[in-house]
């Protein structure tokens, strides 16, 4: 069970959890998992055919999963995936 | 090996030392003594004991026998904190001199036990004799000396002049320690001790006695230049004339010239740099604040909004008397107040497409601290365009993340992390916006002193790696940031243009 960091701004969509852990053992799959868990928080991050949005990224722990494999990056359980959306500021 | 530390520790036991009371005593009874002030040329002007002779620690060696020609009378030297005048008393002694003190704590101690302080006088330096060079020192020539550095080899270019001095010319790439400070600052200047010296000071008169001092501090390869600098600039060769900081400048930033990072030559660097703030909101004014007291020399502020009563929250450059004026005029008002000799640009503008480059253009670091983003994407395209670095904050109720944009240093721009921005329909919405007030002044710090080190060149600015805070939890973790090879902006060959997205808030109000 990896654990994914939820931002702010997206915790309506966990029920106000800041973390949740997931099943899954790359980030496609921990994604995949995340929007059956959370169908709405998926609609947020990835677009329809389930490509992650422009103006979001996912860490394993410190680094860009662009920077590693993307969606093929492994995902062990003690990993720590952060969403990390564009944020603008206060007042949007 | 003998260091500073050894040395002062060996005096301590060696020079008597007044505390002021012993000192006022003396005063109060007349007794006969002289009492010198060893401090740097520039500090006596500012204020000195009363009936101190002002005899700057580089001067003794050639100037005491001419003010204080009897070596038997008694003599008392203070400096600022009580170091220097301990070097100050061992000079005197090896010149002769039977009976000298030091003062405890020096003018500091004097100044905060309340004892009087006279107006600051000026230090005229004597005609110097000739001096020998002590065993062990070389001489080398202005030429022998250009030859050198053109060759690349190692060595540092001691100068141990008077900061008016130096401030009126140097030779590039010197290191300036005023004669005064020398024992105390050299091991942190040059740590490594074989490290091979020239000492230079005006005129030839005065670098034998530094040279001396530094191998008594195992220094093992110390030369002087022969002639001084005079003699270099003789010869026709380069000087380096720097921005010179006033009497005023030297005051206000007293403590950022102490740091090695910054000193006289980081503090100019401030002085004549330019940096322009994107907002005069939450990120916006403790940014400014900060770099206005730290002495950026230009400071542009852009903003279009007017100062409204829920601004007051966070906005700490406005007050109730700014409320219904423009932001950049409440701004500039309290910076003036705080910094009234650096220069305040004020831009009362909406920032779109059309204006963004002429603005931009001229400026050195841009410093974003907007709410929006098609501002936010703006500033990015504009200093990719221009290869302004560009020093990213954003806030969102207790979340705040700062980074450092700069392609040209080798980082990824807004656009490598996130190519486009939400359509309005997936971004946060109004409603569910808010920030805790205290959170953009620690993010818009974290911006000020990213932006310092950039200007000055110092440290590990935030290039490449984003700083996320979580103020709720207190935890600071800094992300690796991926640089996009095929980024639309900053890997392009031909800049795309800019782009005015659609603001989609009613009231898209400076955070």
């Amino acid at each position: 069970m990896a654990t994914v960091r939820i931002p702010t701004p997206l915790r309506a969509f966990t029920g106000g959890a800041d973390e949740v852990t997931i099943e899954g053992t790359t980030i496609d799959g921990v994604v995949a998992e995340l929007g059956t868990a959370h169908p709405d928080l998926k609609a947020r991050i990835c677009d329809a055919e389930g490509k992650m949005r422009r103006f979001v990224n996912l860490y394993k722990n410190d680094e860009d999963v662009r920077a590693l494999e993307g969606g093929n990056t492994a995902v062990s359980n003690d990993d720590v995936i952060a969403i990390v959306p564009a944020i603008a500021g206060g007042l949007q | 090996m003998p260091n500073h530390q050894d040395r002062l520790a060996a005096l301590r036991r060696s020079v008597e030392e007044l505390m002021p009371d012993e000192l006022q005593g003396m005063i109060e009874d007349e007794d006969d003594f002289a009492l010198i002030d060893v401090r740097e040329p520039e500090e006596i002007r500012q204020g000195a004991l009363p009936g101190a002779i002002p005899l700057p620690r580089g001067y003794i060696d050639t100037d005491a026998k001419n003010l204080l020609p009897d070596t038997s009378r008694k003599v008392v030297a203070y400096c600022a904190g009580g170091v220097r005048s301990l070097y100050a008393a061992e000079q005197l002694q090896a010149l002769g001199y039977s009976d000298v003190s030091s003062l405890a704590g020096g003018f500091g101690r004097w100044s905060d036990q309340g004892f009087e302080i006279n107006e600051g006088t000026s230090f005229s330096a004597g005609t110097p004799a000739s001096t020998e060079l002590p065993a062990g020192v070389t001489s080398i020539g202005p030429e022998e000396l250009a030859a050198k550095l053109d060759s690349g080899l190692q060595v540092v270019v001691l100068d141990v002049r008077d900061t008016d001095q130096v401030d009126a010319g140097r030779i590039a790439g010197s290191q300036h320690i005023a004669r005064g400070f020398l024992e105390l600052k050299i091991e942190t200047a040059v740590p490594a001790k074989a490290t091979e010296l020239i000492v230079l000071d005006q005129d030839g008169s005065r670098s034998a006695a530094a040279a001396a001092s530094l191998l008594a501090q195992d220094y093992s390869s110390v030369a002087v230049l022969s002639g001084g600098f005079a003699a270099w600039e003789a010869a026709g060769k380069a000087v380096d004339k720097p921005f010179v900081l006033s009497d005023a400048d030297r005051a206000r930033y007293a403590r950022h010239l102490n740091i090695p990072e910054v000193g006289p030559e980081g503090q100019a660097k401030m002085l004549q740099s330019k940096v322009l703030l994107i907002g005069a909101g939450g990120l916006g004014c403790p940014t400014a604040l900060y770099l206005a007291a730290a002495g950026i020399g230009t400071l542009g502020i852009l903003d279009f909004d007017v100062v409204d009563e829920s601004n007051l929250q966070r906005q700490v450059l406005h007050n109730i008397d700014s409320i219904g004026k423009p932001k950049v005029d409440s701004a500039a008002e309290a910076l003036r107040k705080l910094n009234p000799a650096i220069n305040i640009v004020t831009h009362n503008t909406r920032l779109d497409s059309t204006v963004v480059e002429d603005i931009f253009s001229g400026y050195d670091v841009v410093v974003d601290g907007t709410d929006n983003f098609p501002t936010r994407y703006l500033i990015n395209d504009c200093c990719v365009k221009l290869g302004i670095p560009n020093v990213h904050g954003s806030v969102y109720r207790f979340d705040g993340q700062v980074t450092v944009f700069a392609p040209t240093l080798g980082g990824p721009c807004y656009r490598c992390l996130y190519p486009e921005p939400p359509p309005p329909e997936l971004a946060p919405s109004c409603a569910e916006a808010g920030v805790l007030g205290v959170l953009p002044g620690i993010i818009g710090t974290l911006q000020a002193m990213e932006t310092i080190k950039v200007v000055l060149g110092i440290g590990e600015p935030l290039v490449g790696k984003l700083l996320v805070y979580d103020g709720l939890k207190c935890s600071f973790e800094i992300k690796k940031l991926f640089k996009d090879p095929e980024c639309d902006y900053c890997a392009a060959e031909e800049f795309p243009g800019f782009v005015d997205y659609e603001f989609f808030c009613s009231n898209p109000a400076v955070v």
